[in-house]
């Protein structure tokens, strides 16, 4: 939050780029996937012994096959910094592996220019029994450096992952920290001209993701071009020209990285409900929930909401015994069982015991994206001093929309900025 | 970037050299000289160890064949013909042996690196190579130790080590290259070799075996030809060409020299068919 621009985030359909450039103009093409289909083929009966083909050498295998890309193409230009989301099976591991060369497509192909990186994992291919020089010429030469390249980038390596005391020690005897550490800085060290990277940004901790965005940062502003895989749409809107959704090994969508990154919430929240936290089993005393439905502008009832759009609740409760003027206290909680805010809503009268109440009304939505829970109060006076309060938790829901998570809510504001000393030059001219 | 890094070239995919075979040979350098390291410096006894067993092998089977078979009657220099053959086919043995799993050892970098498949097995071959270096240093010594003069036919020991070098090689991409797919060729493997170490006029020459049938089952072997000329260069100055009857006819010979050229074939033709895949395999 520090060091960025403060930014305004009002509703979705304006999005915002003052985390990011202009989009990039369209440099040649250095990477071009057409056609690409992928499918594995899973046995039903693995036959994985020369034992079995030999006693069964008629029988034919039946297989489950499993498409994990159809018919994908695409073209990445030069200094583009290129995000693929999808959600876990959509087969963006698989297309990644395929541009590294690590499986075969079955059919169509890949073109690329230049020299290619793939960062799948951090860390491979580092031997715990060697120290930490002897594995960085290994891996410099696994990323396609010559062993003098290597060794003269040693001390780049060294000084990148900050481990010069501990250069001549063995891996196995680092903790996690430095090994990760050791294992970016191996990793930044390949000059390639295309690197394709697959979420290891996750490891780590906030200084060493920030310091991998340093990284991406100067690759991307040195031209170099950039495929990432990723879950983490943050990241995506942050630093991707362009991204591709792949939906069932299809691509589903290719362009502005924030209409990229809405469809991906879309795809992830519209469908699914959230499950309803178990932590704080409630009594049911006071009354019981009937049910309880979110409902969007146009009165049909969904799971999940998008960023900005009103929240319109319908709940139906039954009363466990009379209750006598109950008081209704809502709140809206994050994920982290903070309440966000609350309001509140009563009846004068008396219920009777198995007595219907609904409860429904629309809630301006300031939440920035996230998962929220809806709990309700219900309070009835018994006497002066004494107060039944029995919590019910009406819902558990999702916000999505693709603003950064900063804070709580989002509010208007209108702030301008003027510099006030010294001032202006033609001014103070005499 | 040039203009020439911008043309546009199709992806390689996974092969045995992907990635390109300057690439592959400094990777198997570099594995290979760090597998030796951690073999020879990383225990305090290092390469006393790996030296223990090719000399306990010997030790063992030295005592049994001179005491309770009387070989050493039989064969001149039976010491020195022990010795030789115990290290070349040791060298053979531990290759394909620890060549079998390597490649699902290796699992981490062929699934998520491009890494040219062919270079996991070489390692192997290369450290084995080492050791057999060194074993020889040593084997040597109990050449000179127990008499034998040094011969120019020493040299001859060049091409016969070649030879088994190439042999050992595609055989440790054969079983590498099968083993992801079929999980019993390491049990496989580990009996074939054992029958191939009887097999192999390790422990006899073949001159002794008395029954036709088995001489000319031995014959056909790929490895009795080199062990044979191995042990007749260092120990028989005098006649360095065995004659065919050593080797059991020409025509076994032969046939013998053929089974080791298809064998090398077959390793490369199956290691480059399943190279592609292995990935998915793992």
């Amino acid at each position: 939050m520090s060091d960025r621009s403060p930014t305004i985030v009002d509703g979705l359909d304006e999005p915002t780029h003052s985390l990011r450039e202009a989009p990039q103009p369209h440099g040649p093409v250095v990477i071009e996937a057409r056609g690409i289909n992928k499918t594995f083929r899973i046995p039903e009966h693995k036959v994985d012994t020369l034992k079995e083909r030999a006693v069964h050498p008629l029988t034919r295998i039946e297989h489950r096959e499993l498409h994990a890309l159809r018919d994908v193409s695409f073209n990445i230009h030069r200094g583009e910094f290129f995000g693929i989301v999808g959600r876990n099976g959509s087969g963006k591991s698989t297309l990644l592996k395929i541009m590294a060369s690590i499986y075969r497509a079955d059919s169509g192909r890949v073109r690329m220019a230049g020299r290619v990186a793939p960062f799948i994992e951090l860390g491979v291919g580092v031997n715990p029994e060697l120290t930490a020089r002897e594995n960085a010429v290994l891996n410099g030469v696994m990323m396609g450096l010559t062993r003098r390249e290597a060794q003269r980038r040693l001390g780049a390596v060294i000084d990148f992952a900050e481990l010069h005391e501990f250069a001549d020690l063995k891996l196995k005897n680092y903790s996690s920290g430095m090994m990760v550490r050791f294992a970016f800085a191996v990793m930044v060290q390949a000059d390639a001209d295309i690197m394709l990277i697959d979420e290891v940004l996750a490891v780590g901790d906030a200084a060493f993701a920030q310091k991998c965005m340093d990284v991406f940062h100067a690759r991307r502003a040195a031209g170099k071009t950039i495929v990432l895989v990723t879950h983490d749409m943050a990241t995506v809107q942050s630093m991707c020209h362009r991204a591709m959704l792949l939906e069932e090994g299809e691509v589903s969508y290719i362009g502005e990285p924030d209409a990229t990154a809405l469809r991906y919430y879309r795809l992830n929240f519209a469908g699914t409900r959230p499950r309803i936290d178990e932590r704080e089993p409630m009594v049911d005393f006071n009354a019981k929930v009937l049910s309880a439905t979110l409902r969007d502008r146009s009165g049909a009832a969904v799971d999940n909401v998008e960023q900005g759009a009103p929240i319109t609740i319908d709940v139906e409760l039954e009363a466990v015994r009379g209750l006598e003027g109950p008081n209704f206290a809502f709140h809206v909680r994050g994920d982290d069982g903070q309440v966000v805010f609350a309001f509140s809503t009563s009846l004068e009268d008396r219920v009777p015991a198995g007595g219907h109440m609904r409860l429904r009304g629309t809630i301006e939505n300031r939440l920035v994206p996230g998962r929220y829970y809806l709990d309700c109060w219900v309070r009835q006076t018994e006497s002066q001093t004494v107060v039944a309060v029995q919590g019910l938790r009406l819902l558990a829901f999702v916000v999505y929309g693709t603003a950064p998570r900063e804070g709580v809510v989002t509010v208007a504001a209108e702030v301008e900025a003027s510099i006030v000393s010294p001032a202006a030059a033609e001014e103070t001219a005499p | 970037m040039t203009d020439q890094s911008l043309e546009l070239r199709e992806v390689p995919g996974p092969s045995a050299l992907g990635g390109g075979t300057r690439r592959a040979l400094e990777l198997l350098y570099v594995i290979a000289v760090n597998d030796f390291k951690q073999t020879y410096f990383g225990t305090a006894l290092g390469y006393l160890w790996s030296l223990a067993r090719p000399l306990l092998t010997f030790g063992v089977l030295l005592a049994v064949f001179t005491h309770v078979f009387h070989f050493a009657a039989k064969v001149p220099h039976y010491p020195v013909f022990l010795l030789f053959n115990v290290v070349l086919f040791g060298f053979f043995q531990e290759s394909t042996m620890i060549a079998v799993g390597s490649i699902v050892g290796h699992e981490a970098v062929v699934r998520k690196t491009q890494f040219p498949r062919l270079v996991i097995p070489m390692a192997v071959v290369a450290t084995a190579v080492f050791n057999l270096a060194l074993n020889l240093v040593v084997a040597f010594v109990f050449v000179l130790a127990f008499g034998i003069a040094p011969s120019w036919t020493w040299f001859g020991l060049i091409p016969v080590l070649l030879a088994l070098f190439v042999f050992t090689a595609a055989v440790s991409m054969l079983v590498s290259a099968l083993y992801p797919r079929f999980r019993d060729v390491s049990l496989i493997w580990s009996v074939l070799a054992l029958a191939l170490f009887y097999a192999t006029p390790v422990l006899y020459p073949l001159s002794l075996v008395s029954s036709n049938l088995l001489r000319n089952v031995i014959a056909l072997n790929p490895l009795t030809p080199v062990l044979t000329l191995a042990q007749r260069w260092i120990t028989e100055p005098s006649t360095p060409w065995p004659g065919s009857a050593a080797l059991g006819g020409p025509v076994r010979l032969a046939i013998s020299i053929l089974i080791y050229a298809a064998v090398c074939a077959l390793a490369v033709w199956i290691f480059r068919r399943e190279a592609p895949r292995i990935a998915e395999e793992l």
